[in-house]
């Protein structure tokens, strides 16, 4: 089944990947190993691992006691989930839509659907921003779901539309003959067949979503709706900045992004073997 | 009670014309087969008496009721798909029961369906089975099982052979035709292999460009064309057609069946040479290029021995021979 690749080739392919991987790793590397330390240690040998001399975990003492660092984790996790949640949602069914139907302005409603990808959405911060005044929803986590939905709807509907377009008609056609609504065949025959596709785009939307401290410190950075990346400017001022408090900040942050990426990564292989497999 | 009747029925996407006006009557228990060449609008025609595709015009009636507008599950028939269309994340049984649990019939009537459909295809042993689980051949009698489940009014085939084997296909093939003689339903099939519809068929309809050809039982088309295109479909290997006005005869083409070609080394109507010989054991197909008349094949039951290159005469059994005019239609 598996076709002989050269030890050769094997080792040079694993050689670049993995100096890449100790490339991109590299920063996550030193931000955990410095979260550990203490403030002198970090400035002295700042690519040291923590000694039991160095070891301190004043900069977690800082983040848990200051400010209300566990809220800021349910207010990320809540507008990243509910928004992935409402693009997944939303993006599979144009897709589905515009790979279906036949209907006047199919492409051009399809077109105006991914103008979104080439125009950054933060063109219009301003508008968004007289927007959710003018709708009561500033300082609120449904202004920051609403945005990033806006946000990761024109990548999911391109993917997923051209994933839906490979979904068999017969499938479908067998199910309306059953008498099953659009509905259901949308929801149990097509939505499984792409879930590989939904995975992908579920990683590509995550990502900037819970990095992203634009739009929180514009829209919603009231105390009690504060996301983990804009809770942890606290600890960066203009004239000190608190690196113990920061690194540690950043080094929690990463634990649930790759708890949600580990979910849907496992998803996305398992969807490409089952494919190879059949 | 399951007579359709097609009335002029047209179909465009866009400004291409698909179907082109076709009328046609199938009575109560026929078994119906549209042949025709990929592209002739068999399909897509099949996918409008379904309901999948709407009728750019005509109408479509199932027992004499106009059922142009009506959702494909309401219009009470059951297709099976050359792809199988399984749901992949339903067991055999319920992919089986789907149907009937979607119109609200009950448990244990559903049960009784299923196992009597599976008792039919002998299936008994995959109910509890997922498709990815079973093999292409088992694929295609789930699918057949699933459509005898709801006791349609009306079977529709979509090329349900075609992704099968050849030994497999004339298994299913049998099995078909015993399905038809035993639940006594209407059959609509469509197949682009003429030996599929020769065999089914109690009426063939052979399908051109959108237009019917022809309708008729299958030895009326094979002894009766009205065409050279119908002449040349029906029957395999295919007809040969001979230029009537070298041979000195008044019609255009001159469509003479291989099996009517009397092959001689002596003497004959039209000289010319083997060029190539075909040994089936009971049967021997020797092609020969017959120099105005261009290659012919010529259909010897049992076995003969002829050589590539060898000078022989053929002489057709002008009793048996069709005459056509210039435009291919038969003259009679």
């Amino acid at each position: 089944m598996a076709t002989r690749i050269p030890l050769s080739r094997s080792i040079a392919a694993h050689t670049v990947l993995i100096a890449y991987t100790l490339i991109s790793l590299f920063p996550v590397f030193v931000i955990v190993i410095n979260s550990f330390k203490s403030r002198k240690a970090i400035f002295a040998a700042p690519l040291e691992p923590p000694t039991p001399t160095t070891f301190d975990l004043v900069g977690y003492a800082t983040v848990l006691k200051q400010g209300d660092f566990f809220q800021y984790f349910m207010n990320s996790m809540i507008v990243t989930c509910s928004s992935l949640f409402f693009v997944l949602l939303f993006g599979a069914m144009a897709a589905f839509a515009l790979s279906e139907y036949r209907f006047k302005a199919n492409t051009l409603t399809g077109l105006y659907l991914a103008l979104g990808i080439m125009i950054p959405i933060r063109l219009g911060t301003v508008a968004i921003l007289q927007l959710m005044v003018a709708g009561g929803l500033v300082n609120t986590r449904t202004a920051l779901v609403l945005v990033y939905t806006a946000q990761g709807l024109p990548l999911a509907v391109f993917i997923l539309s051209e994933f839906m377009k490979q979904v068999s008609d017969d499938l479908k056609n067998a199910g309306r003959i059953d008498g099953l609504s659009e509905y259901r065949i949308f929801f149990t025959l097509v939505l499984p067949l792409i879930r590989p596709a939904m995975a992908t785009v579920a990683v590509f939307s995550l990502i900037p979503i819970w990095n992203d401290l634009w739009f929180p410190l514009i829209l919603a950075p009231a105390e009690e709706v504060k996301t983990i990346t804009l809770g942890s400017q606290i600890f960066i001022g203009q004239f000190v900045t608190n690196w113990n408090a920061v690194l540690a900040a950043l080094s929690l942050a990463i634990i649930p992004v790759l708890v949600l990426y580990l979910i849907f990564s496992r998803q996305l292989i398992r969807g490409i073997t089952a494919g190879a497999v059949k | 009670m399951g007579a359709l009747t097609l009335s002029n029925v047209t179909k465009s996407f866009g400004t291409t014309d698909v179907i082109k006006g076709v009328d046609l009557q199938v009575e109560d228990g026929e078994f119906c087969v549209f042949v025709g060449p990929s592209g002739c609008g068999k399909s897509t025609l099949l996918r409008m008496i379904a309901g999948l595709e709407d009728c750019t015009g005509g109408e479509i009636a199932i027992d004499g009721k106009r059922v142009n507008e009506v959702a494909p599950a309401k219009r009470e028939l059951a297709m099976v798909f050359q792809s199988y269309a399984l749901y992949p994340h339903l067991t055999v049984r319920d992919n089986m029961g789907l149907a009937l649990k979607q119109a609200g019939v009950s448990k244990p009537d559903i049960t009784k369906a299923t196992d009597r459909a599976a008792d039919m295809l002998s299936l008994g042993p995959l109910l509890d089975r997922r498709p990815a689980e079973l093999s292409g051949g088992q694929r295609q009698r789930v699918a057949i099982g699933r459509a005898i489940v709801r006791t349609p009014k009306l079977f529709l085939f979509d090329e349900p052979l075609s992704n099968l084997d050849a030994a497999l296909r004339v298994a299913t093939r049998i099995e078909i035709a015993r399905l038809h003689r035993d639940l006594a339903a209407t059959m609509i099939y469509v197949t682009h292999d003429q030996i599929e519809a020769m065999t089914l068929a109690d009426r063939i309809v052979v399908l051109r460009a959108g237009r019917v050809e022809q309708v008729g039982a299958p030895m009326e088309l094979y002894n009766d064309p009205a065409n050279t295109f119908v002449a040349g479909f029906i029957g395999s290997p295919q007809m040969n057609f001979l230029k009537a006005g070298a041979l000195g005869m008044r019609s255009d083409t001159m469509g003479v069946r291989p099996e009517h070609l009397a092959l001689s080394r002596e003497a004959g109507q039209m000289p010319g040479t083997v060029s190539h010989v075909e040994k089936l054991g009971g049967e021997t197909l020797v092609y020969v290029n017959a120099e105005a008349q261009g290659l012919l094949t010529v259909r010897l039951f049992g076995e003969h021995n002829f050589n590539v290159g060898e000078a022989v005469h053929i002489t057709p059994d002008a009793s048996r021979a069709f005459h056509f005019d210039a435009n291919g239609q038969r003259l009679r």
